[in-house]
């Protein structure tokens, strides 16, 4: 058998590779750089690398190769595997900046007196002589960026994988480090590693299901590539339950990554374990990321078999926004009501994803489902990353205090904190004016465009209820009177540029993308549709 | 002149000053600066809306139009116009603006002031843009950010309990404001389909889209104005509210935000789902019917004066929508009427009675007797607005309320028969409320009680002129409705049964027929 050199696009999968040696250079650094200067050369270069990829992701998208009267455009990379296509890129782009972000706030040492929000020595049991010592000679991990860009590397792969096989690594590739990052608390580190583990081991079961998944499709199917699996699916007719199980199974793995009911229940836990850095991160990425696959996935793949998932899509979508609003009321923790908030989200982008329709079936100038996945993806990725950087700020004594307890009349002792706050509740609320509500319109409008009138209704009910629990934050902060036994109430640490910076750009984001969002519309719009 | 964009200046203004009012230094929040600033600010919108007026041709339609695109992938235009429904209510808002301005002078001294007006400043620019709007998704947008405003206004300043009757306040609009966005967003739906997608309402008008869209998306806009508006069986929040917010937080909503319930079913429902406006007319007028004797019934049972107060609107409220949709000239313009004469009324009645519980230090109507001897020009002013708000003739309220009196035995007997008792009971508890807390002997601990001041005065007098004037010269605001009334009804696709009622005598040209 002769061995044949597989062709690799370079040009149009660079900032990937980029993404991915910044990562191993970053593994290096911690092997030969004194522990004094890592800190800086860590931040420096993951930062670097997340702009420059961000810069590479700018020039490509520009290149792309325009198909079908701008139906589509890209091109499929790699030997098939990597398709780099308009929505890739959008992807990509989204990705790095909250990336950028996350990194922002990784490197953010003035909250904690110096040092990062992250534990000074991982190994050190918590409460042991060994954690005392590490934390009095001012240990952190530096680990954590190389971790982050990994991550960052798999995000990217993941919307952008044209086969199974690669959608696979992808996943694992995401998944690996932020389980890691997820125990690297500085604070309730029990809490933290627990939630590390909960993460872990569910996500490895997930990640059975999935490939169970993928056998059963390939068994379907004879081949892992989706334009192959499209190819069968509308041809063949003999294995149709093969398909269905394999289906099933890959619904399970993605469901569970973006956290849908009932898949959902890792994400109160983890997000309220893990370093709130990570939090803010891993809640706006990972679900960009696995939105991205999940598209391509059943648009691309399974596109002939709509109406066979479009049934399962709905009852999900309206079970997961059910559980994410109605269990987000019943929290007295910020941390975990933003969890259950943010699972209410992903029903709410589900309902985006079932309205996709034949391009036939559209008028001219019409939303797709596709553009407005992305637009909600972009709003609600920079309202989540916002939110969680204003909840590092707030703290008692023992550091973060997201108990809403200590969170009353926020409002009246840092009024402007308390304000930025309430500002990305409300667009997460989906208030006019705020870029939330444009997302939720544009969601909602293909779900009804697509005839799925009772996951619209549900919907809308479901907002209903999320507005009340977003807003009862807001009488915490600003109308309740104390009580006098209230305890120790936080307060607003000053933080360094960096936290104020990404505050800032979410805040920046919310408004713009709210007051004027046509922009970003027509990107999304001239993203066009997957490359098959 | 005409040049000028005078509609966007209009909503900009109060819109800075807001914005100037808040951002004043802190130093000067309890000084009379904020205030001061807020108060020149109103003035100015008040100036350009009476410039509005003069603009303003009876009889050309939509006028003074601007149109801008605005998020073109969703078909969404920056327009605004305006018509003689959307004249009154921009002169009723810019009106009673400076009028709360003065009337709350002391209202929030000691819980920043400053913010207090500004909240109130943008809550006047959202209402201005409502109601200028001739774009959906506009209207929808500023329809809800007035909101925010005012649950401010509800939550930051009244009394113990506001926080929670802001949340209760809020829950319902924006209930009802997620209703109205499922309608829209199927608007949306229905324009794409028909070609391209677009919000104007001038071409949502010219929609031909299939009855079971048309009535499923008129029900959806139709439970957000009973909401807003608000109608029986979706008024809860409204006594909660006027009982726990400042008087003049409750006519910034009651008298102006709650209009645009009643306005938006005049612009959208009847605008653009004509057939399913005639088809719901049995439904909504049971409602009206139910709202207007169900509420002055619970107005009579209460014992807060704030309370009260706020539920005769619920009252009034059902009397608008009878007028509505009871799809006649006479109801049509009756109700815009009776939008301008009910708010002039009951800002005066919740400005007055806001002064007689700061005198007191109760609102409890049980615990108040005998202030007509320390404070007779109190009494009497509240006498007179309480005498507009029961319909006295020779005070506006009555003109409105006589149209849409015949508007409804237009439509049945007995619809008029039983709008008919509502008059009745609105005399039993206007007049058992003056006689409780009115008269009766002199109670000594109000030794301390004096009258009105000038300031107070000042705020409540050209109220009660209001109520004076157009109670004997409704001509000009008729002359200015009735076109817009008429070509809405040319819309619908009715027309009048054989004259029953002259309702103008002077003008011949603009009013219709009948006479």
């Amino acid at each position: 058998m002769d061995f044949v050199k597989p062709t690799i696009e370079y040009a149009d999968i660079w900032p990937l590779i980029l993404v991915f040696g910044v990562a191993c250079v970053g593994v290096v650094i911690e092997a030969f750089v004194p522990r004094a200067h890592r800190f800086l050369v860590q931040t420096v270069l993951a930062g670097a690398g997340i702009v420059a990829a961000l810069v590479g992701t700018v020039m490509v998208a520009r290149d792309l190769t325009v198909h079908a009267d701008g139906a589509a455009r890209g091109a499929i990379d790699v030997e098939g595997t990597l398709a780099v296509d308009g929505p890739a890129v959008f992807f990509w782009g989204l990705i790095l900046v909250v990336a950028l972000g996350g990194v922002l706030l990784f490197a953010e040492r003035r909250l904690e007196g110096g040092v990062s929000a992250f534990a000074g020595q991982a190994a050190a049991l918590p409460g042991t002589e060994a954690e005392r010592q590490a934390s009095k000679s001012g240990l952190e991990h530096t680990e954590i960026y190389p971790l982050l860009m990994f991550a960052v590397f798999g995000m990217m792969l993941f919307p952008s994988a044209n086969d199974l096989l690669t959608l696979f690594v992808a996943l694992e590739v995401l998944s690996l480090p932020l389980y890691l990052l997820c125990g690297l608390a500085r604070r309730r580190r029990l809490l933290s590693q627990e939630a590390a583990l909960k993460y872990f081991l569910l996500g490895a079961f997930s990640s059975g299901f999935f490939l169970y998944g993928v056998a059963l499709t390939y068994g379907f199917a004879g081949s892992m590539s989706y334009a192959d699996i499209n190819e069968a699916v509308r041809n063949d007719l003999t294995n149709q339950s093969l398909l269905l199980l394999g289906i099933g199974m890959l619904s399970v793995g993605l469901l569970f990554k973006v956290g849908a009911a009932p898949f959902h229940s890792w994400t109160p836990d983890v997000y309220q374990g893990a370093p709130t850095p990570v939090t803010a991160f891993m809640a706006a990425g990972t679900k960009i990321a696995a939105f991205g696959a999940i598209l391509r996935l059943f648009y691309v793949a399974f596109g002939s078999e709509r109406w066979t998932w479009q049934p399962m899509l709905w009852v999900i979508a309206i079970l997961t926004m059910v559980v994410g609003a109605v269990l987000a009321v019943v929290q007295t923790d910020m941390k975990r009501m933003l969890a259950y908030s943010s699972i209410a989200h992903t029903g709410f982008l589900l309902t985006g994803v079932l309205g996709v329709q034949q391009a036939t079936d559209l008028s001219d100038g019409e939303i797709t489902s596709m553009q407005a996945v992305l637009f909600y993806l972009t709003t609600y990725g920079f309202a989540m990353l916002g939110a969680f950087a204003v909840v590092t700020l707030v703290r008692d004594s023992s550091g973060e205090a997201s108990t809403f307890a200590r969170w009353q009349g926020l409002g009246r002792r840092s009024p402007l904190v308390a304000g930025l706050f309430a500002f990305f509740l409300l667009s997460m609320a989906g208030i006019p004016l705020t870029a939330g509500f444009v997302g939720k319109w544009a969601v909602f409008t293909v779900a009804l465009s697509a005839g799925a009138w009772p996951v619209v209704v549900a919907a809308i009910l479901c907002s209903i209820v999320a507005v009340f629990f977003y807003v009862r934050v807001i009488v915490l902060m600003f109308f309740v009177d104390v009580a006098p036994d209230a305890g120790e109430l936080a307060s607003v640490a000053r933080p360094s540029v960096l936290t104020s910076a990404t505050i800032a750009v979410g805040l920046a984001a919310t408004v713009v993308l709210g007051v004027v969002p046509g922009p970003v519309l027509t990107l999304a719009a001239n993203a066009g549709q997957f490359l098959r | 002149m005409s040049d000028l964009p005078l509609l966007t200046i209009l909503i900009v203004v109060p819109l800075v000053g807001a914005l100037v009012t808040a951002l004043l230094p802190k130093a000067s929040r309890e000084t009379a600066l904020p205030k001061q600033v807020a108060l020149a600010f109103a003035l100015v919108t008040a100036a350009v809306g009476i410039v509005i007026a003069t603009q303003y041709d009876n009889g050309a339609g939509m006028q003074l139009e601007e149109k801008h695109t605005w998020i073109e992938p969703l078909g969404v235009h920056y327009a605004l116009g305006v018509d003689g429904l959307g004249l009154m209510m921009i002169l009723l808002t810019v009106a009673l603006v400076p009028v709360v301005f003065v009337a709350s002078w002391h209202e929030a001294d000691g819980r920043n002031p400053a913010a207090f007006f500004a909240w109130a400043l943008a809550l006047q620019a959202f209402a201005l843009c409502v109601f200028a709007a001739t774009d959906v998704f506009l209207f929808y947008v500023v329809f809800e950010a007035t909101l925010i405003p005012a649950y401010f206004l509800i939550g930051g300043f009244g009394k113990e309990g506001r926080g929670n009757a802001a949340l209760k306040f809020l829950m319902y609009q924006l209930g009802g404001g997620l209703v109205l966005l499922a309608a829209v967003i199927g608007l949306y739906v229905v324009s794409a389909d028909a070609g391209t997608p677009s919000y104007l309402l001038s071409d949502l008008q010219q929609l031909d889209m299939s009855t079971t869209w048309e009535r499923w998306l008129f029900v959806g806009f139709m439970i957000a104005f009973i909401v807003k508006a608000p109608l029986f069986p979706l008024h809860t929040w409204l006594a909660d509210t006027t009982e726990k917010a400042t008087p003049g937080t409750s006519v910034l909503l009651v008298c102006i935000l709650d209009k645009i319930g009643t306005f938006g079913m005049l612009r959208f429902c009847l605008g653009i789902f004509p057939g399913a406006s005639e088809w719901a007319t049995p439904v909504v007028i049971t409602l009206a019917l139910i709202s207007i004797v169900y509420g002055a019934f619970l107005a009579i049972g209460q014992d807060d004066i704030l309370r009260l107060i706020g539920l005769t609107s619920l009252s009034h409220f059902g009397f608008i929508t009878l007028g509505i949709f009871a799809l006649t000239t006479q109801g049509g313009s009756g109700s815009i009427l009776y939008m301008v004469n009910h708010g002039v009324g009951t800002a005066a009645l919740f400005l007055l009675a806001g002064y007689l519980i700061k005198r007191k230090g109760t609102s409890l109507i049980s615990e108040i007797t005998g202030v007509e001897h320390r404070a007779p020009v109190l009494a009497g002013l509240f006498l007179i607005a309480g005498l507009a708000t029961l319909g006295l003739p020779g005070l506006s309220q009555f003109v409105s309320e006589i149209l849409v009196m015949i508007a409804a035995f237009d439509y049945h007997w007995w619809v008029g028969a039983v709008a008919v008792t509502g008059i009745v009971l609105a005399a039993v508890y206007v007049l058992w409320l003056y006689q409780r807390t009115m008269t009766g002997p002199p109670v000594p601990a109000d030794e301390g009680i004096r009258d009105l001041d000038k300031r107070e005065l000042v705020a409540v007098v050209p109220l009660m002129a209001a109520l004076v004037v157009f109670g004997f010269f409704p001509q000009p605001m008729l002359d200015a409705v009735n076109p817009t009334v008429d070509s809405l009804l040319q819309h619908v696709g009715v027309t009048d049964d054989p004259p029953t009622v002259p309702i103008a005598d002077h003008d011949d040209s603009t009013s219709e027929e009948g006479h």
